[in-house]
């Protein structure tokens, strides 16, 4: 997966580990079945003078053919939602105390960000508006608070493995912890009319002194 | 029972043999056959329109900003009314007509020993609304404004609101041709459920029923059963478009949420209404061509049921990230991944079932077998969905799209081949060249794969759909040779369709003949002539069952199959 996409949240290392316990487990039985599967069209090929087998399938040897697999694929089922619980549970219902909050509001077709200026609190004076470009501190708990102008968007960065669609109406709170500085695609994941392929936003994650800098730079001029 | 339906269905058949003559036999027969073939033509026609428009959106994701070849440039109204377009098309107007009512109507009342449906005007009205149904869609597509461009999950606000999707006739009319399908399908329904239950030749129990038979009855109840909802909600999304009101709208007291698990509750059972029938299709032609009793035929009746049911239970695996209560994540997920023991029950019983088998290797067979090895590849990138923790990332990402094609496209399409180049000889009594058939088969498997395995790929690395123009995120655009392979892979997939139509049409007129039993099949349909009269059997000599339809090399009987309709 780091190899397709860097990891740059604090749970983005663990989303993936459950993508790879789920491809192994998964992995087993697919091989497995197509092994079988594969094995058995030779294996019963038809042959002159060779008459297929009257089989039945009632018998109890023969049903632990279909049983025994059928409670281990059962077992893997158990792995994979302890696995899925945990994560999801970290990532979405449980929220670490944030650092900051930063605003985010989806509209047909751009991104707004309302970013807390230098004291550190959302909605006061110094609040600093941006459009599609989201600057955040690296290493810092950042709590979003989610919604929209008119339908329904998705705000998505692919590289912190985040995703959560904005709903007018309602503001939904959820978080993340950048953990390497950089610059990064967000995109509206959720079918939002015929400026949808355009609503690309970018996320600039900066090291502390440059997000100081940022923000003496661009806070309004009322507040100063 | 069954010969009150009979007697009626006569009366039926009389008025209309003498009845509608002509270019009127094809707008007013009841003949089920008929329906059928009325059925399968509007759905292939329907399926070559949906492949186009996969063509150019494609092409547009290849190669964007330049005019595609018979088309032109593509904007992004025009894109967006493709993709939702082709999913509309491909589930409401090709899987379900050609899965349920096509090979429902052929094959039930000459499964079952019936002369026909018990309701055959219900059944010709079906035919009529769908076929109202599919011209209404097209229609939409060529409204003012264009075709709807919401996707075919329609959510709201979007769709409700023109404002917002700026293609006010064409979002109005979507919903107007799916509620149109929706009943045109109730009516089938009934038609099937209660000819499965009253119309049986005399001797056929339950157990001795064919599986697709059964496979397309459930499908039917579930699909009653889970549309419901859906019709409800697609009135009030109606009412929001077309009077103003404020179902959906939050701003004055709606909840666009609601229509999402209204449209999920239908949406997900949906699946297993196109998957049961497909599945027992393939069941019919792995027996057949194993010469193999099925390993397990109530295992498989009551995993399909067992399926069913919990797929009222999984709705919301669509819907995690889309803001309902976190903690309703994790029931969800234990629900979803339970339906992965019944599912994988159906592929190992198909599986089993070769075990001691003579597999030959025909047209048929071959897309049987495919089915079952694509579908496995469906199911289990399934499993990454279903589990909340990894769909945060996963969802509405090309993974999706690449998991539910290889389910879909199993289903829909080599559902469709299996079934068509088998039952191809009883339907218009000559058989279909084989040659042609493997290259079709070759033809359409390995690019099939090649399109949707690269958009795995696409979609681990966070690429998400119905983005008309990847260039716009620098994190997408290095992908681009990706995305061309999954293009060219699909025109020569669309290509390698033509030696199909070339087969069909040819094989209508010049193949050879193929008398009642090609296959050497145990079930009714093969006793009968082919094509079947109306009437299926002359009056006189309509079947009565001894044995259930899978008793391939009998230990009692010199031949290898022993056909359900032949004294003991």
């Amino acid at each position: 997966m780091e190899t397709l996409l860097i990891q740059a949240s604090s749970y983005a290392a663990s989303i993936d580990g459950l993508i790879l316990l789920v491809l192994v487990l998964t992995g087993f039985w697919f091989v497995l079945a197509e092994g079988v599967f594969f094995w058995l069209i030779w294996r019963f090929r038809a042959k002159p003078g060779i008459r297929s087998q009257y089989i039945t399938g009632k018998e109890k040897h023969l049903k632990r053919w279909i049983t025994i697999p059928h409670a281990l694929v059962l077992v893997c089922d158990v792995f994979i939602i302890i696995g899925a619980v945990r994560v999801w549970y970290d990532v979405k219902q449980h929220l670490p105390q944030p650092d900051y909050t930063v605003r985010v509001i989806g509209q047909q077709w751009a991104w707004v960000f309302q970013h807390p200026g230098s004291d550190g609190d959302l909605d006061t004076a110094d609040d600093i508006y941006t459009t599609d470009d989201l600057f955040v501190e690296n290493d810092k708990t950042y709590h979003f608070q989610l919604t929209s102008r008119d339908v329904l968007h998705d705000f998505s960065v692919p590289v912190f493995r985040i995703k959560q669609d904005a709903i007018p109406g309602r503001t939904i709170t959820g978080w993340f912890h950048p953990i390497r500085t950089g610059t990064h695609d967000i995109q509206c994941a959720e079918i939002c009319g015929i400026g949808h392929g355009v609503m690309a936003g970018r996320i600039h994650v900066q090291s502390a002194s440059e997000h100081a800098a940022w923000i003496a730079e661009h806070s309004p001029a009322s507040a100063q | 029972m069954a010969h009150v339906a009979t007697a009626e269905a006569h009366a039926e058949h009389d008025a209309h043999h003498h009845g509608p003559q002509g270019i009127l036999k094809y707008i007013w027969s009841t003949d089920h056959k008929m329906i059928a073939m009325q059925y399968l033509f509007t759905g292939m026609f329907m399926g070559l329109i949906g492949g186009l428009m996969a063509y150019v959106f494609r092409m547009q994701l290849a190669f964007p900003g330049l005019p595609v070849p018979g088309f032109g440039l593509v904007s992004p109204g025009e894109y967006n009314a493709l993709v939702t377009n082709h999913g509309t098309i491909m589930i409401f107007w090709v899987a379900m007509p050609v899965l349920i009512a096509a090979f429902g109507n052929f094959l039930i009342p000459l499964m079952i020993g019936a002369d026909d449906m018990v309701f055959p005007r219900i059944n010709r009205l079906s035919y009529q609304i769908f076929f109202i149904s599919a011209v209404v869609i097209l229609l939409s597509l060529v409204v003012e404004g264009g075709g709807f461009g919401g996707a075919w999950t329609a959510y709201p606000p979007l769709s409700a609101e023109s404002q917002y999707n700026l293609t006010r006739l064409g979002a109005s009319l979507w919903v107007l041709a799916v509620a149109l399908e929706f009943v045109a399908f109730l009516l089938g329904g009934i038609n099937f459920i209660t000819t499965l239950m009253n119309s049986r030749a005399p001797g056929m129990k339950a157990y001795d029923i064919p599986l697709v038979c059964w496979m397309i009855v459930i499908a039917s109840i579930l699909f009653m059963l889970s549309v419901g909802p859906l019709i409800a909600g697609a009135v009030m999304l109606f009412f929001d478009q077309t009077l103003g009101t404020g179902f959906y709208d939050p701003t004055r007291g709606g909840d666009p949420i609601l229509w999402q698990h209204l449209f999920w509750f239908f949406g997900h059972p949906e699946v297993y209404v196109v998957l049961l029938p497909a599945i027992g299709i393939v069941i019919e032609i792995v027996a057949t061509f194993a010469r193999k009793k099925l390993f397990g035929y109530k295992i498989m009746l009551f995993t399909a049921v067992a399926t069913g049911v919990l797929s009222f239970f999984v709705w919301a695996h669509h819907q995690f990230i889309a803001g309902i209560d976190p903690r309703m994540a994790n029931v969800f997920t234990v629900t979803t991944l339970l339906i992965s023991v019944p599912i994988a029950e159906l592929l190992f019983v198909i599986i089993a079932t070769l075990y001691g088998g003579s597999i030959r290797l025909t047209t048929p067979m071959l897309w049987a077998l495919a089915f079952v090895a694509e579908f496995l590849i469906g199911g289990v990138t399934g499993i990454f969905l279903g589990a909340s923790g990894s769909d945060v990332y996963l969802h509405d990402t090309y993974f999706v799209l690449a998991h539910f094609h290889y389910t879909f496209f199993p289903i829909a399409i080599i559902g469709t081949f299996a079934a068509i180049t088998f039952w191809f000889p009883k339907m218009f009594g000559r058989m279909m060249n084989e040659t042609l058939g493997k290259i079709h088969f070759w033809g359409t498997i390995i690019p099939f794969n090649m399109i949707f395995i690269p958009l795995f790929v696409l979609g681990l690395g966070g690429q998400h759909r119905r983005i008309y123009n990847f260039q716009n995120f620098p994190e997408l655009a290095a992908m681009q040779p990706i995305r061309v392979l999954a293009t060219l892979s699909l025109v020569v997939m669309l290509l390698f369709q033509i030696p199909f139509f070339v087969n069909f049409v040819r094989s209508l007129r010049r193949g050879e003949k193929a008398g009642r039993n090609p296959w050497h099949s145990n079930t009714l349909e093969w006793t009968t002539e082919s094509p079947p009269p109306h009437g299926n059997w002359p009056p006189d000599q309509m079947p009565v069952v001894y044995r259930g339809p899978y008793e391939y090399a009998h230990p009692d009987r010199e031949e290898d199959y022993w056909p359900q309709n032949l004294p003991a």
